[in-house]
């Protein structure tokens, strides 16, 4: 039997009691979770039951009104909302990444494959034409799509195509955390189970931790080790995501895993 | 005299474009906004141009205007008359007696001096909008000198055409911090923009901006490593007064594709024609005030 080290590991991101309002309306209210290096956390729910919120407040799109989100930055622990704006966008353009669910508002639809994904690279000071190039390759190879498309743009690929040429974009510079809202929506079956595939590779490879918000439960039973249930704006119900799915407690975790549509 | 204030706007507007240029000074290649002014010219004319020229220009002034280079052409014209008439001004055609040049696209052969001001037209003031259509979202970028963006402009240029076809308007960066547009000048003219002694204003009419480069600023065309930037000209002499340095125009001289290349800067070219250069289709100055006569 293998003995897990004693050193207990720090999160890499630690959440306390984040809040976000609309006026009166709540957005998510009082979440409060830990991440650890390595890990997948799914967080599901109904439509306007407050996860696109959270993971908005979580990346730092949206100003949350009460709370921290804690980051383990190569300096050691941050809160990254009372960070400094230009500290703050450095770090969601090297250590984290955001996979949006429509490529369209992740790309540039008017630059190439390779200037997509050299972007972030030159965004953090590469200046090294054939270096970019190399690296774009090498992405596009990672993701699946054929070396010659390189120079096309965007707009001539496939759903699914965009969809990994985003997440290509994203990783390029070995961010740390990823968020990724609904990364398998509006694609089809058969598309989505290959990306679910990819994704699961890159996340075992690169040892990324993943924050991935969904409808989909098929989709964090595959990727996700831990699951958060959120109904109105707070956690309903949170564990390994075997056990959730498996046995759930919650009266309304209970109806979101019987309303599966069994084939 | 005219029924005109001084140079056409009045004062206090004057003292407002001065305080705008000051900010500009202080912080080099920092778009500064201003209340920019109508014209008696269509945006897209020189309108921010005219009003840097205009809040520049003292009686003692001598004033060149220069549009592609040449002082013939109908924008130079017409700019070098309303200025003539609003405010009375001496004019030249000559850089070296000039002290205020407004420029549309080019910046003179001769070299500039510290006695002189070098005012840019400029139709598109922000370097990063085609790229980033949001204002607010390009603001914040200068602000936190996030520049990626720039290079993939460039990037793309490499990838489709194989080299940085970006021939005017090309990117440069000021003093290692704000990302400028030059104004479209050839990106001949961008090395002419570092150290040079004469204060150089870059004025945006319809965008309201004025930016500018202190005399003596550092100025650095953006570049990849293994693509550096190459000021490039149309591989010719003139044909006209032979000079090889200076930025050519091709003009199409006949139905049969004849063509020759004659420099851009008009002032330039006669004055070395005048000094007894001749080009390939050239005719001695002399002579042809021989044929006038």
């Amino acid at each position: 039997m293998t003995v897990h080290s004693t050193i207990t590991t720090a999160p890499l991101l630690s959440v306390r009691g984040l809040t976000k309002r609309y006026g009166a309306r709540i957005g998510c209210a009082d979440v409060s979770f830990d991440l650890y290096p390595g890990e997948v956390l799914g967080i599901v729910g109904e439509s306007g039951s407050g996860k696109s919120t959270l993971l908005s407040c979580l990346a730092g799109h949206l100003p949350p009104d009460a709370g921290e989100v804690v980051f383990a930055t190569t300096d050691g622990p941050r809160d990254t909302l009372t960070m400094s704006e230009p500290e703050r966008r450095r770090l969601s353009r090297t250590d984290w990444a955001f996979v949006h669910q429509n490529p369209r508002d992740g790309l540039r639809m008017g630059v190439t494959a390779g200037g997509n994904v050299g972007e972030r690279l030159m965004a953090v000071g590469a200046r090294n034409y054939g270096a970019i190039r190399d690296c774009a390759l090498d992405w596009l190879g990672r993701v699946e799509i054929a070396a010659e498309r390189i120079d096309d743009r965007p707009r001539a690929f496939s759903g699914g195509m965009q969809q990994r040429l985003q997440i290509a974009r994203n990783l390029v510079t070995g961010p740390r955390l990823v968020f990724m809202d609904e990364p398998t929506g509006g694609l089809d079956v058969s598309v989505q189970a290959r990306l679910l595939d990819l994704l699961r590779g890159l996340v075992r490879d690169l040892g990324l931790s993943v924050i991935i918000v969904t409808h989909d439960l098929a989709v964090v039973r595959l990727l996700a080790d831990r699951l958060m249930v959120m109904k109105d704006g707070r956690v309903v119900e949170q564990g390994l995501t075997d056990q959730v799915l498996d046995d759930p407690q919650h009266a309304y975790t209970q109806l979101l895993v019987s309303s599966v549509l069994q084939v | 005299m005219n029924d005109y204030n001084f140079a056409y706007l009045d004062e206090q507007t004057k003292r407002m474009i001065r305080r705008a240029i000051l900010k500009a000074v202080a912080v080099p290649g920092y778009q500064v906004p201003f209340a920019s002014r109508e014209m008696p010219m269509p945006y897209g004319w020189g309108t921010g141009g005219v009003q840097v020229t205009a809040a520049c220009l003292v009686p003692e002034d001598r004033l060149k205007v220069i549009d592609q280079g040449a002082d013939d052409t109908t924008n130079a014209v017409s700019i070098r008359k309303f200025f003539q008439r609003t405010a009375g001004v001496a004019t030249t055609e000559a850089t070296a007696e000039a002290t205020v040049i407004q420029t549309r696209h080019r910046i003179p052969e001769q070299p500039l001096t510290e006695d002189q001001i070098l005012v840019y037209q400029v139709p598109i003031p922000e370097p990063l909008r085609f790229l980033e259509p949001r204002e607010t979202e390009t603001r914040k970028m200068h602000a936190l000198e996030e520049y990626g963006l720039m290079h993939v402009k460039l990037y793309e240029d490499i990838a489709r055409h194989g080299q940085i076809a970006t021939s005017y308007a090309y990117p440069v960066k000021v003093e290692g911090r704000y990302v400028m547009d030059p104004s479209p000048i050839p990106k001949f003219d961008n090395p002419k923009l570092s150290d040079c002694p004469a204060l150089q204003l870059f004025g945006a009419g319809r965008e309201q901006r004025i930016y500018a480069l202190p005399p003596w600023t550092q100025v650095v065309s953006l570049d990849f490593e293994d693509h550096p930037f190459v000021a490039s000209k149309a591989d010719h002499d003139c044909d006209l007064c032979g000079a090889a340095e200076s930025y050519l125009d091709e003009v199409i001289v006949d139905d049969q594709g004849g063509r020759m290349f004659v420099c851009s800067d008009t002032d330039y070219c006669r004055s070395r024609r005048e000094d007894g250069h001749t080009g390939r289709l050239g005719t001695p100055a002399a002579a042809q005030v021989e044929a006038a006569e």
